[in-house]
């Protein structure tokens, strides 16, 4: 299967902080891929790479086989679709009116394929009920919901999200990544920051795990997701245990010990 | 466990889910609300027939009154239409065509120009205090203007002070945008104290000017400060008309991207807006409107500020809608704002000025309060 997001021995550096080193990985049409690791590790710096904000100091980002950086703006925005951590909006936007800006892209030629883009994405976001809310009136579960409904509006083939799951509900959690799931199976790349590493296991295909700046571990969570590990790498006790329902990881910390402060 | 014995249960998990929920593209039977509020092209119209009407209005009041009548037959005969009736004071024909008109057109043309260059500079700053005059740009045109009067610039001949104004209106503008930046992001605070930095350093400079001016270039300096339409003649609104049709239709064609960026400029970078691009062409364009209208009207405060905060209370933020219609609003405003400075008082003309500052401040007052209630706080 051929990549479609790909990076090559990829380093950024801010002033004398390295923030990412050498990192290489694929983002394959069909899969979910989760990235995870403790705060500061590089993940949302990883994802602006990925998403061409930021340049690479070095090392090499590829779509399709082209080098991001020589992509133009627009074009690359008929790619690849991204969902930032905090959605805000300046002024009063309604809701459906923010999801229509998903669609910019594609330049208004098809009203049609447009309407059905946008109320599709709503639907299945469980916000159509919002449509003509105002975007700053809403709660912080909401605001995701339409941010990741605007992301789904762009139908992009690649999809890079920054946990997109944080200010969600249960249900909710579950819905967008079924959605992403969705996404998936139609072929299109899925990369997603994660810290719910059950939730993760339960959805992703393959898990990334990155600390300081570097990826100490790619591959199927099962495989990636063990224990010493996971334990080594956010500096707590972690046990993984399965789910009996479903044959699935799941993750928790070790309660009743002192948190180690390094 | 292999990575084929995991696959399985997910699919039947979300199998089950997907069963509750529609498919993304097959609920395209939602019906949406429209694109644009239904309102906005009544509203337009609306705007367009209020320019028309204040016009006539008008241009038929003053030490010779003419009757609405009167005016259309004075305007249409120009066309070589005979409507109305025709005027019987003598000379209404020249007072009209070569007093009244040139006046009531810079004043349209300059309320549109520092309504779009306000709405503009709120979409561009992603802030909805922004506006020329709050954050200096129109002082610092006049700054240049007087410093050109006081020193006897002569350069460009009759243009040569108009031209210094706009050159001061598009160095300041460029001078504030750089320095109320930080991080990719203009904060409310940093932008309004930035304003108050550069109204202070240009108005230091203005009162140096006076200071080695002559009396009659004191008398001059004083149409800077206090804004004024009187004394227009048709060769200002000749070179002040293509400025301002450029730079209206120029911000028109922005529109989209402006709502793009009231996303943040990471995310307006992701639906294919080029950021870098978009800012340097809005600021040239607020550059250009500002400072065309401070030229030939000295300060005319406060109009970016109120005329597209009205706007958009009525037709919501689009810019789309809201940049054409805050050039129309802006051009009714200050020409109902020029009648009034002209009538108010008998036999005198009062600075316009001061008038759109006496009630444009309050109401920036009322927009911080409001803008400080909504985000809790400057912090």
């Amino acid at each position: 299967m051929a990549a479609l997001l790909q990076t090559r021995a990829v380093e950024y550096s801010v002033g004398q902080a390295q923030i990412l080193r050498g990192i290489d990985l694929t983002v394959r049409p069909g899969e979910i891929l989760a990235v995870a690791g403790p705060n500061g590790a590089g993940k949302s710096t990883l994802l602006a790479v990925l998403a061409g904000d930021l340049r690479p100091t070095c090392g090499q980002v590829t779509l399709d086989g082209q080098p991001l950086h020589g992509i133009g703006v627009k074009e690359l925005a008929r790619k690849r679709a991204v969902m930032l951590q905090e959605a805000h909006v300046s002024f009063p936007f309604s809701v459906v009116d923010v999801v229509r800006m998903g669609r910019a892209p594609w330049g208004g030629r098809d009203p049609d394929a447009d309407d059905a883009a946008v109320a599709g994405a709503l639907g299945a976001t469980d916000t159509l009920g919002l449509a003509g809310r105002i975007f700053q009136t809403l709660s912080g579960g909401e605001k995701a919901r339409v941010g990741f409904a605007r992301m789904l509006a762009q139908e992009a083939d690649v999809l890079l999200l920054d946990e997109p799951t944080a200010a969600l509900d249960i249900r909710h959690q579950e819905l967008v990544m079924s959605l992403a799931r969705q996404q998936a199976d139609r072929g299109r790349a899925v990369l997603t920051v994660l810290h719910d590493l059950s939730l993760a296991a339960a959805w992703a295909d393959r898990l990334a795990l990155i600390g300081a700046g570097r990826l100490v571990g790619i591959g199927p969570v099962v495989e990636v997701a063990t224990p010493e590990r996971l334990s080594e790498l956010y500096q707590h006790p972690i046990r993984v245990g399965l789910d009996p329902a479903t044959g699935l990881p799941t993750v928790a910390p070790r309660r009743g010990i002192a948190v180690c402060v390094a | 466990m292999t990575s084929s014995t995991q696959r399985a249960p997910i699919e039947a998990t979300s199998g089950a889910i997907e069963a509750r929920l529609p498919e993304v593209t097959a609920a395209g039977t939602a019906v949406l609300p429209p694109s644009r509020p239904a309102r906005a092209v009544t509203a337009i119209v609306a705007l367009a027939v209020a320019v028309v009407a204040v016009a006539v209005v008008s241009a038929g009041t003053g030490q010779m009154h003419l009757s609405p009548a009167e005016v259309i037959h004075v305007f249409a005969a120009k066309l070589g239409w005979n409507i109305g009736t025709a005027p019987t004071a003598p000379n209404a024909e020249a007072v009209l065509m070569s007093i009244r008109l040139p006046r009531l057109a810079l004043a349209a043309l300059a309320g549109a120009a520092l309504a779009t260059a306000g709405a503009l500079m709120q979409g561009v700053f992603r802030n909805p205090l922004a506006e020329p005059g709050v954050i200096g740009v129109s002082s610092g045109a006049a700054a240049a203007a007087c410093g050109g009067i006081t020193l006897g610039a002569a350069a460009l001949g009759p243009w040569t002070i108009a031209a210094l104004a706009f050159a001061g209106g598009v160095g300041t503008t460029f001078l504030v945008y750089g320095l109320s930046r930080a991080g990719g992001r203009t904060e409310v605070v940093t932008l309004v104290l930035t304003g108050v930095a550069v109204n202070a350093v240009a108005g230091a400079a203005i009162a140096l000017f006076v200071f080695m001016a002559d009396s009659s270039a004191r008398e001059e300096i004083i149409f800077w400060q206090l804004g004024s339409l009187n004394g227009t003649r048709w060769p200002y609104v000749a070179v002040a008309a293509p400025i301002v049709l450029v730079g209206v239709g120029g911000a028109m064609a922005l529109g989209r991207q402006l709502d793009l960026l009231t996303l943040g400029e990471r995310s307006a970078r992701h639906l294919g807006v080029d950021v870098e691009r978009l800012r340097i062409v809005a600021i040239v364009l607020v550059a250009l409107l500002t400072a065309a209208a401070v030229a030939f009207c000295g300060i005319i405060a406060f109009v970016g500020l109120v005329v597209p905060h009205l706007i958009r209370m009525v037709l919501g933020p689009g810019h789309r809608v809201l940049l054409p219609a805050s050039a129309l609003g802006g051009a009714v405003l200050l020409m109902a704002a020029d009648l009034a400075a002209r009538t108010a008082v008998a036999y005198a003309d009062l600075p316009i000025g001061m008038l759109t500052s006496l009630v444009g401040g309050p109401f920036f007052f009322y927009l911080l309060r409001r803008t400080r209630r909504q985000s809790g706080g400057w912090g």
